[in-house]
């Protein structure tokens, strides 16, 4: 019998050292601190996590994450595929690819500031330095506190900001995917009576599945870790708390290591389950 | 089972050597190497920067030219730096404390040196009120010693549009709702409240409710409140909080209604009252607002164009008690320089730079008030001297999950037309948990 061969893992040792110690450990000393009191001197059981699924303001924390995940890949990734498919069809494909893919480029926290700005609300005697109210000012409407008004406006507001950013990266991905699609199929459709409609319905979409449903999930873990915008914009105020400020509120305001490291072990267990969705259902497509 | 029996080997021998190099917490501060004494430097950490921040290189220059030794200041906003420096036996030399709860936090961790061990406290007691050094004591220790302070309760106006229209500054607050609604029936929003702070948006609310708090309970029960020894369910507590919604709350007494109000940046609170016309009368905001103004506004003349009169009284046994706020220095190393300079920075001579530089007050009784060549600025520091009882910054004094959050949303909800019950209900929820 061939011995084992221990190449590889003298290989591998540097990388698993690292990883161990960048990933693993800090992982399980997380796990272990969310057991903990706000000081991590004391274990005090389930006591954080029951804080988290019992205190209003986290529970709207977790209602806005749910939103988020609700709203925020289905604009995107909806719009990203829609865009895909036009701008295919369009002379100046690339200009108008990177004109929607451009956002991509700015920082979340520029992106936040940027739209701050978008929002922003003066009473309507003075001056407009909002560029959204000053549409609505100058076709003769009253300004509207875009960003302060809950609870549906201002969350959708953020999202919209989420969007902004995001709808270009799903772009990019369906468009190559896109072209990746063999044309006979496409032009025995058309041969066969099929209008754009169908065509985009019956093949574009079926075949492009495993793509949409990997950008579907990319998506739905940037809605649990949205934080950036939030921080920038309303940092929570106004009902618009998301489980990653709640979290850095906890750590950085209230020094409360237990419930920091309780959240952080609750958005990480989502984000998991949601990959591992996608794993197995690309494994069992595989099969 | 042969690949799975080396994998956990692997495992197990790494296990061991990341468990054997883990850092370990407790390291004792008695560690660290002495400073030398010929070449000294000490590190100060500290929340300003831009202006303020050269005030206090001005401040310090005198003591960096007369001993030789270099100071080297840097700004952070983060607090969570030097409590984890603290924490891990590395700290700065000093701190200006933002906040009397972060002070008291460290004194109770053990980490910072009681001043009374090395400073003369007959003299310190002598120039200091004894609620400023309360402020900056812990288990009758003290640890801080203030910088510049301000004072809060105060209405600022345009004398020039108050006199055009024929208004008065009132002496109650019973006439400043008469003249409220006067203003209104004018035609002009009375006030400008401005509740813009980024991500601490809030705490102007706060300041409101504090000052009237002190003004319908008193100091002793401003104390309990803020020690949360009464809830904040309790009526009087409500009550106050109906009396800021009384003006909060009134989309016709507010410029730009609840909208604006949770809007505008607390700098441009004033803007409102000095434009022309003027889109609004009065605005409470601590003396600090003066240098926005003076900014904004550079031609205006203070005490013609530009003035304040004190939030008026509520109940006449409270008298009209002022809401006060400052930043402490406070000392990490117990060093020969160190001391020097914390002894450099009580003086007279350092406060007088203080109120200078910094263009707001001193705690120090000693300072001149020729010291303050500003017309407002010697009314502020006049009114703070003759104020019938001084209470500091209550948000600044709970537990920050309450002052800085807790409380803050809850004005910011109360404004935005949430039910007052609910909102108070969940505060003292989070406060029954944070006390």
């Amino acid at each position: 019998m061939k011995t084992r061969p221990i190449i590889p893992w003298l290989y591998l040792f540097a990388a698993s050292v690292l990883i161990l110690f960048f990933l693993v450990y800090p992982t399980i000393n997380t796990l272990f601190i969310s057991f903990k009191d706000s000081k991590s001197i004391e274990f005090i059981g389930f006591k954080n996590y029951l804080y988290v699924f019992t205190n209003d303001a986290t529970k709207l924390a977790i209602r806005n994450n749910l939103l988020w995940m609700i709203v925020f890949p289905v604009i995107t990734v909806s719009l990203g595929l829609l865009l895909a498919v036009l701008v295919d069809k369009v002379r100046y494909e690339k200009i108008l690819k990177s004109v929607i893919f451009l956002p991509m480029a700015i920082s979340f926290v520029g992106a936040g500031v940027v739209w701050r700005f978008m929002y922003a609300f003066r009473p309507v005697e003075v001056g407009q330095i909002g560029f959204l109210n000053w549409i609505v000012v100058t076709a003769g409407g009253k300004p509207l506190d875009w960003l302060s008004r809950g609870p549906w406006i201002n969350n959708i507001a953020l999202v919209i900001i989420g969007v902004w950013i995001w709808t270009g990266f799903c772009m990019t991905v369906f468009s190559a995917a896109y072209k990746g699609l063999s044309s006979e199929i496409l032009e025995a459709g058309k041969i066969d009576g099929a209008n754009e409609w169908h065509l985009f319905w019956k093949i574009v979409v079926p075949m492009l599945m495993p793509t949409i449903s990997t950008v579907t999930v990319t998506m739905l873990v940037f809605s649990l870790k949205v934080f950036d915008i939030i921080y920038i914009t309303t940092n929570g105020l106004f009902d618009t708390e998301v489980l990653a400020n709640r979290m850095y509120k906890e750590l950085f305001l209230y020094w409360n290591l237990g419930r920091a490291s309780a959240i952080a072990t609750i958005l990480l267990v989502a984000s998991i389950a949601i990959m591992s969705i996608s794993v197995f259902h690309r494994s069992s497509q595989v099969t | 089972m042969k690949r799975l029996f080396a994998f956990g080997l692997l495992f197990v021998f790494l296990v061991g050597v990341i468990s054997g190099c883990a850092p370990k917490p407790e390291v004792s501060p008695d560690d660290e190497p002495a400073p030398d004494v010929g070449d000294q430097q000490i590190e100060i950490l500290g929340p300003w920067g831009g202006l303020e921040q050269e005030a206090l290189e001005k401040v310090i220059a005198p003591f960096e030219e007369s001993t030789g030794i270099k100071v080297n200041y840097t700004g952070t906003r983060d607090v969570s730096v030097v409590l984890s420096r603290a924490r891990s036996g590395n700290p700065p030399d000093f701190y200006i404390s933002p906040l009397p709860s972060v002070t008291t936090e460290l004194a109770k961790d053990n980490v910072l040196v009681a001043l009374d061990s090395f400073m003369d406290m007959d003299k310190l007691n002598n120039a200091y009120a004894a609620d400023w050094l309360g402020l900056a004591s812990e288990n009758n220790h003290l640890y801080g010693i203030f910088g510049p302070v301000s004072i809060k309760s105060i209405v600022w106006y345009s004398p020039v549009y108050f006199e055009q229209k024929g208004y008065s500054v009132p002496n109650t607050w019973d006439e400043m709702l008469a003249l409220t609604e006067q203003m209104a029936a004018d035609g002009v929003a009375p006030w400008s409240i401005a509740m813009g702070s980024g991500d601490a948006t809030g705490w102007v609310g706060t300041d409101w409710i504090e000052d009237i708090m002190l003004r319908t309970v008193g100091p002793e029960v401003y104390d309990q409140w803020v020690d949360h020894d009464i809830p904040w369910t309790d009526q009087r507590v409500k009550d106050a909080w109906e009396i800021f919604g009384e003006i909060g709350l009134n989309e016709d007494y507010v410029f730009g209604g609840t909208s604006a109000e949770l809007s505008i940046d607390f700098g441009d609170g004033a803007d409102a009252l000095y434009t022309d016309p003027p889109n609004a009368y009065m605005h409470r905001q601590a003396l600090f607002l003066y240098d926005f103004i003076r900014n904004h506004f550079p031609d205006l003349i203070p005490g013609k164009d530009i003035d304040f009169f004190m939030l008026p009284s509520i109940n006449p046994n409270f008298g009209t008690p002022a809401l006060s706020a400052g930043e402490m220095l406070i000392m990490f190393r117990d060093t020969p320089a160190n001391q020097e300079f914390m002894n450099y920075w009580a003086d007279v001579e350092a406060q007088v730079a203080i109120a200078v530089h910094f263009g707001r007050l001193s705690a120090n009784k000693l300072v001149p008030s020729s010291t303050y060549d500003d017309p407002l600025l010697q009314k502020g520091a006049e009114l703070l001297s003759t104020a019938d009882s001084v209470r500091f910054d209550g948000s600044d004094l709970m537990p920050s999950s309450i002052g800085a959050g807790s409380f803050w949303k809850g004005v910011v909800d109360y404004v935005n037309g949430k039910d007052l019950d609910s909102v108070l209900n969940t505060i003292e929820e989070d406060s029954k948990d944070a006390y």
